[in-house]
Parts: C-alpha cells; sequence; structure tokens
C-alpha cells in the first residue's frame, strides 16, 4: 500500500493544456466515483483549480498504481492522448508525494509564493472527496495533516504578508498614505477590468465612498450600480478630482487624461490634503510630471509591479522558514504510512496462523477418535505452542521495523513468506466496510 | 534619594534608547515590547525623583535648568507612553526616547542641587510648566514633522523599504503635528505672558530685550504663522511638516542660549 499524486501544474504545463484537464466543481462527485471504481484505487482526491490538476490517491502496488492513476487522468480530457500529455505530467509516491502535497497546501508550490487561495481550494478538495466517501484512513489523515500544515506555515512565517499583486501593492500604499481608508474617496476613471479590480480591493480594505467616470456614462452608471458607487460624466473628473483622495486611472485612453494642472488646481481646493494617483493604464493616462507635485503621489503600473517582486523576494526568505515546517512534518506521516502496512500483516499473519491451528485441530482430533477431555486439552495445546512459538519471531521482527524505513519491506516479505493475500483483502474489506459506517 | 532615583532613570532611558534606536534599524519587529516596558519602568522612577525632590526641597522643583531639562524629558515621556498605549505607534519611541535621553543626559551634566527658593520665586513653576509643556507639544510636533519627511521621501522616491513598512501613514503624522502645535502654541503663549508678569514683578518690567525673550517671541510668532497658515491657506502636509521641524530648532537654539548665557534667573 501506498500514497502517490500524479499530476500536472503551473510549472510543467502551459494553461492550455491544464485547462482541459481541469475538473469543474460540477463534475467533482462524477469524477471522484469513477476514480474509486478504477482499479487499483483505494482511495483518492482530485484537487483542480487554475494551476494545477492533480490526483492524490492510495494504491495497493506503486508501480501499478501509478500506471492506472495516469490512465485515469488521461480520461478527464477526451480529445489529448497520453503522448501529448506525457512530458507535462509528474508522479511521486510515498514520502515524495506527501512532501509535495504539504508543500501545495503551504503555498509554496503556488504561482504566486504564499498566495493563500490554495488552502482554501485544498481544504475544498477534501471535503468533497470525504462527502463523496472517496478517501479513507490514509487520506483522511494525510489531507488533514496537509490543511495544518499549511495554517501553521502561514502563522509562523511571514510567506503571506506583503502584497503580491499589483491591486493589493496599490491597496497597501493607500495604506500608508491615509491611516484610515473608511473616510476616504476613490475617484476610478475608466471601468477597465484591472481598473475595477483595483476598486474592489480598495473597498475591501474599508473605502466607502467611491465615484466612477467614463467616457461611455451609460456604462459608467452600470459599474457604479455594482459597486454602490456614484457615476460621474467624464467632462466632471478634473472638477471632481478635488473631491478624491485616491484617483484611480485606468481608461484605454492613448494619451494623457489627467496633467499636472488638473492636479494642482485639486490640491489647491483641498488645501494640500494629499492625493494618491494610480495610474494602471497602458499607455499611460496621468502625465509624469503629475509625481513632481508636492502632496501628490503618483504611481504607474511599473512601480507598482516593481513593489511586487520586491515582495516576492521578501516572500522567498520567509518560503525558506516554510520549507522547514514542511521538512519536518513530512517524516511523522511516512512512518506512520508505514506502520500501517506492518499492521494488518501482523492481523492477517495471526489470522492465517490461526485458522490452520483449527483446521488441523478439527482434522486430527476426528481422527483420533473419542478422548478425554484432558487429552483433547493436550492435543490443543501441543499445536498452539508449536505455532506460537514458530510465529514469535517473525511477530516481534515486524513489530520492531514497524516505525523503520524497513516497515514496507518486511511487511511485503512476511506477506510473501506466509502467503497472506487472501486474510488481508479480508481485513481490507472489514476495514472499508467500517469506515463507511463510521 | 533624588538624585539616586535620578540615576535610575538615565540608566532606563538609556536602555531604552538603545532599544528603540535598534528598532529603528532592525529586523526584530517584537523589540518594541522590551523597550516599551524599559521605558515605563524608567518613567516609573522619573517620576519617584521628581516627587522626592519636591518633598526634599519643600517646593515644586522647577526653579534651575536642572530641573526644567529634567521634566521636560520626563513630559516627553509621559506623552509617548500615552500614545503607545492608545494608537500603537511603536516607531514613534526611536525619536521620543532618544530626544527624552539626551534631555535628562544635559540635565545631568548641570548643577543639581536643589536650591533655595527666594520668595520673589515661589509662583515662578506656571511660568516654567507652562512653557515646558509647550516646548513638549512643539517637540512632539517636531517629531511628528520629521516622521513626516522621512516617509514622504519613502513614498515620492519609490523606495518602499524598511522604514517604511515601519512608519505611521502620511495623514496620520499630519494630524499629529498638526495637533500638537494646536495644543503647545496656547500653552507658549499662556507661559510668555505668565512669564512677561513674572518679569514686570520681580524686575519692574514685561519686556527688557535680552536674548531669550527675543527668541521667545520670535518662536511664539513663528508657531502663530504656523498655525494660522495652516487653518486658512491649507499649510499643512509637507510644508506643515518642514516649518516644524525648523521652528523646533529654533526653540532649541533659545534654550541653549538661555543655558549658555545664564542671563535668565534660572540658569
Amino acid at each position: 500500500m501506498n500514497i502517490i499524486a500524479v499530476g500536472l501544474n503551473h510549472r510543467t504545463a502551459p494553461v492550455e493544456l491544464r485547462e482541459r484537464f481541469a475538473v469543474p466543481e460540477s463534475h467533482l462527485p462524477e469524477a471522484l466515483a469513477r476514480l474509486k471504481r478504477w482499479p487499483g484505487i483505494d482511495e483518492g482526491v482530485i484537487l483542480s483549480t487554475c494551476n494545477r490538476v492533480e490526483l492524490y490517491a492510495v494504491v495497493k502496488e506503486t508501480a501499478h498504481g501509478v500506471e492506472s492513476l495516469r490512465d485515469y487522468l488521461v480520461t478527464l480530457a477526451s480529445d489529448i492522448g497520453w503522448e501529448r500529455l506525457e512530458p507535462h505530467l509528474y508522479c511521486l509516491d510515498g514520502a515524495e508525494a506527501i512532501r509535495h502535497l504539504f508543500r501545495v497546501a503551504a503555498s509554496l508550490d503556488s504561482m504566486v509564493v504564499g498566495e493563500p487561495q490554495i488552502l482554501g481550494q485544498v481544504k475544498e478538495a477534501y471535503d468533497v472527496a470525504l462527502t463523496h466517501k472517496a478517501t479513507g484512513v490514509v487520506l483522511n489523515k494525510v489531507m488533514k495533516k496537509a490543511i495544518s500544515v499549511g495554517k501553521r506555515v502561514r502563522t509562523e512565517t511571514g510567506i503571506a504578508e506583503h502584497a503580491v499583486s499589483v491591486s493589493y501593492a496599490a491597496v497597501e500604499l493607500a495604506k500608508k498614505i491615509f491611516q484610515n481608508l473608511s473616510e476616504k474617496t476613490v475617484l476610478l476613471v475608466g471601468i477597465g477590468e484591472m481598473g475595477k479590480l483595483a476598486a474592489r480591493h480598495l473597498i475591501g480594505a474599508g473605502v466607502r465612498h467611491v465615484m466612477i467616470a467614463n467616457r461611455n456614462y451609460e456604462r459608467a452608471i452600470d459599474v457604479a450600480t455594482q459597486f454602490n458607487a456614484l457615476p460621474v460624466p467624464f467632462s466632471q473628473v478634473h472638477h471632481e478630482m478635488a473631491g478624491a483622495d485616491i484617483v484611480l486611472c485606468a481608461t484605454a485612453a492613448d494619451a494623457y487624461v489627467i496633467g499636472p494642472d488638473d492636479v494642482h488646481r485639486a490640491l489647491r481646493s483641498r488645501k494640500n490634503r494629499p492625493m494618491f494617483l494610480i495610474d494602471i493604464s497602458d499607455p499611460r493616462n496621468i502625465d509624469p510630471a503629475v509625481g513632481s507635485l508636492d502632496n501628490a503621489y503618483l504611481y504607474n503600473i511599473d512601480d507598482l509591479q516593481s513593489q511586487v517582486v520586491t515582495n516576492l523576494g521578501q516572500r522567498g526568505l520567509e518560503a525558506l522558514k516554510a520549507e522547514d515546517i514542511v521538512r519536518v512534518e513530512v517524516p511523522p506521516v511516512v512512518v506512520w504510512l508505514k506502520s500501517l502496512e506492518v499492521v494488518p500483516t501482523i492481523v492477517a499473519l495471526r489470522r492465517k496462523a490461526d485458522s490452520i491451528l483449527r483446521e488441523e485441530i478439527d482434522r486430527i482430533l476426528a481422527k483420533l477418535g473419542p478422548l478425554s477431555a484432558r487429552q483433547r486439552e493436550l492435543v490443543e495445546e501441543l499445536a498452539t505452542a508449536i505455532t506460537n512459538k514458530l510465529l514469535h519471531g517473525p511477530l516481534i521482527a515486524l513489530k520492531a521495523e514497524a516505525d523503520s524505513s524497513n516497515g514496507a519491506l518486511f511487511a511485503e516479505t512476511a506477506q510473501r513468506l506466509f502467503d497472506l493475500e487472501k486474510e488481508l483483502e479480508c481485513i481490507a474489506k472489514a476495514q472499508s466496510s467500517e469506515q463507511e459506517r463510521g | 534619594m533624588n538624585v539616586l532615583f535620578f540615576e535610575v532613570t538615565l540608566l532606563f532611558y538609556f536602555l531604552g534608547t538603545t532599544l528603540f534606536l535598534v528598532q529603528l534599524a532592525g529586523r526584530w519587529e517584537g523589540i518594541w515590547k522590551p523597550a516599551f516596558v524599559v521605558a515605563g519602568i524608567g518613567f516609573f522612577f522619573h517620576t519617584l525623583a521628581l516627587v522626592s525632590r519636591m518633598i526634599e526641597g519643600g517646593h515644586i522643583p522647577l526653579t534651575s535648568m536642572h530641573e526644567a531639562l529634567s521634566f521636560f524629558s520626563w513630559a516627553l515621556v509621559m506623552f509617548f507612553l500615552v500614545v503607545e498605549l492608545r494608537y500603537r505607534v511603536h516607531i514613534l519611541g526611536s525619536f521620543i526616547l532618544p530626544m527624552a535621553f539626551v534631555s535628562l543626559i544635559s540635565a545631568a551634566a548641570l548643577p543639581k542641587e536643589i536650591r533655595v527658593l527666594e520668595p520673589i520665586f515661589r509662583n515662578v513653576w506656571m511660568h516654567v510648566t507652562l512653557s515646558l509643556l509647550g516646548t513638549v507639544a512643539f517637540a512632539v510636533a517636531f517629531v511628528a514633522g520629521l516622521m513626516y519627511l522621512i516617509q514622504e521621501h519613502m513614498l515620492k522616491s519609490k523606495h518602499l523599504d524598511g522604514l517604511y513598512h515601519k512608519l505611521p501613514a502620511l495623514d496620520f503624522l499630519d494630524e499629529l503635528n498638526g495637533k500638537a502645535i494646536s495644543f503647545g502654541f496656547p500653552l507658549l503663549t499662556l507661559g510668555i505672558i505668565t512669564g512677561a508678569l513674572f518679569a514686570e514683578f520681580a524686575r519692574g518690567s514685561f519686556l527688557n530685550w535680552n536674548a531669550e525673550q527675543i527668541g521667545a517671541l520670535g518662536t511664539w510668532l513663528f508657531y502663530l504663522i504656523v498655525l494660522l497658515g495652516r487653518v486658512t491657506v491649507g499649510w499643512r502636509a509637507k510644508k506643515a511638516a518642514y516649518l516644524t521641524v525648523v521652528g523646533f530648532a529654533g526653540v532649541v537654539f533659545t534654550l541653549v542660549g538661555v543655558i549658555l548665557k545664564g542671563q535668565h534667573p534660572f540658569a
């Protein structure tokens, strides 16, 4: 028995390929049910986000399991064959698979290291698999551990501390100019996606007053209702700027929309209260000369981007701490997994010995004819003593190796030597039916 | 006894200053906690020093330059502790505490003996307290202005590192600056009026145009303009920060003048 992971992510595969294999939320129950029934797979979890599609599974036999899981993955995208997929695929097993899962949950494997969404996505993937009974003893434990490692990394390292998206960098800057964003007014000029995203971040950070201007006034009204904002005719932008603490410019214009004179006038009527001007349009919409005015702070997309890069470097340092956390969290799980293999082997060996014992005693007693109670007792004692003494060595050895890295090898050897396959199957069946009831 | 307390205070302020300077330079974020505790203990001993000095001398200990500087330092630290508890602006300690320490060590260098209070000086403490509290407010305005200029520079140069993360928002600093001046100005005004009354009473003339009186009047006029400029024509933000930094230099200059020339009845 082993835990394996097969998948493709933002590093190994382009988005065109990843999105073909992505499993939408609505298809997840069906996909999990199919995975659970797939040959050689005992437990499974599907983690499908825009940056990765990964399958985690518990299999009886590693090599066959990996092959089987890869075959399953291919079925997720009907029109893409194995040849195209293969170079983008990674297959991991045992400690490596566990370590990978922990790194994913800790956001160390993300495109933007430290991004907060992935932990929630891991949790979601596990919850869905749990509700659809695709997981068992092993994945329940390992997934829960992965989530707790993810949480630990978030609380114990600064991995998620500094802004690493342009929108968020803008919010962080705004907070260094204005103490209390809830009293501040944002003027959004242009309603491109980037502009709306940044405005949404600012609202999330507490801004309550938003004005929206657009060349097409109808659309400004549309968006304004979405944002609970005030629509402003485009011709009024320069006038309204006096009331805006933050001006967010993101139009498709190919010339400057706001110049130093406009800002100078606005600052004068604001009695020099500082203004934060964010130009996230390309080409730029705010004349760079605005930046040299006192009390006007102009940041364009490149400035914000370079701030993001600096913060990413900062995160790199914190990521090292996070890697350390992952490093210490993996081995205990591996040990536990190994002991899982040994324990059923011990049980199976005991059970096999007992059944042989029972069978042989019954057979010999039938042949011996009538015996006194004392004689029967002695026959049974003899047989039991022989089996116990014979098993003593192997059982002790198995128990001793349960936690070591040799556990699996010992278990497999014992299974082969004593031919325990049937018994193990019985035990596995009993376990899974117990879990279904539980 | 008061001298012992004074020296213990000096030790704690030195320690607090060191910790707060480490905060300014270093990356250890939690350092404000021990620094705050050390400053608090120092403040406790400082209070003891002032109270025991009052009991030993039998009058409010504001009759010599040593006592004035010690009181100035005490009021600064008190201000810092209150603001820290209220607003959690840890970085403020890195500016205020060194200032309090410098003031206290200057006090330590001056004659420390408790003077026998001539009857004529009995009510001089009112003038001294008001002027000193006004000066503390200007010192706070100075610190806010200095922090503003640093943060302003970081934001303008887009060099967003180190201190940028530790300093508070620009508008908070500007507000602190404005509040400190509108608080300090009336105090200084009253301090000057009581001083003039005292001079009239002691020497028979309100004003005798000596250096520190001219300095005090100049300071008063300067802050009056700063205050009016803020209210009327929007001298806030960067301009206000500059003016208060420069203005406080004038205050320190006047104070040093008073100490060196020794004309003031104080020195």
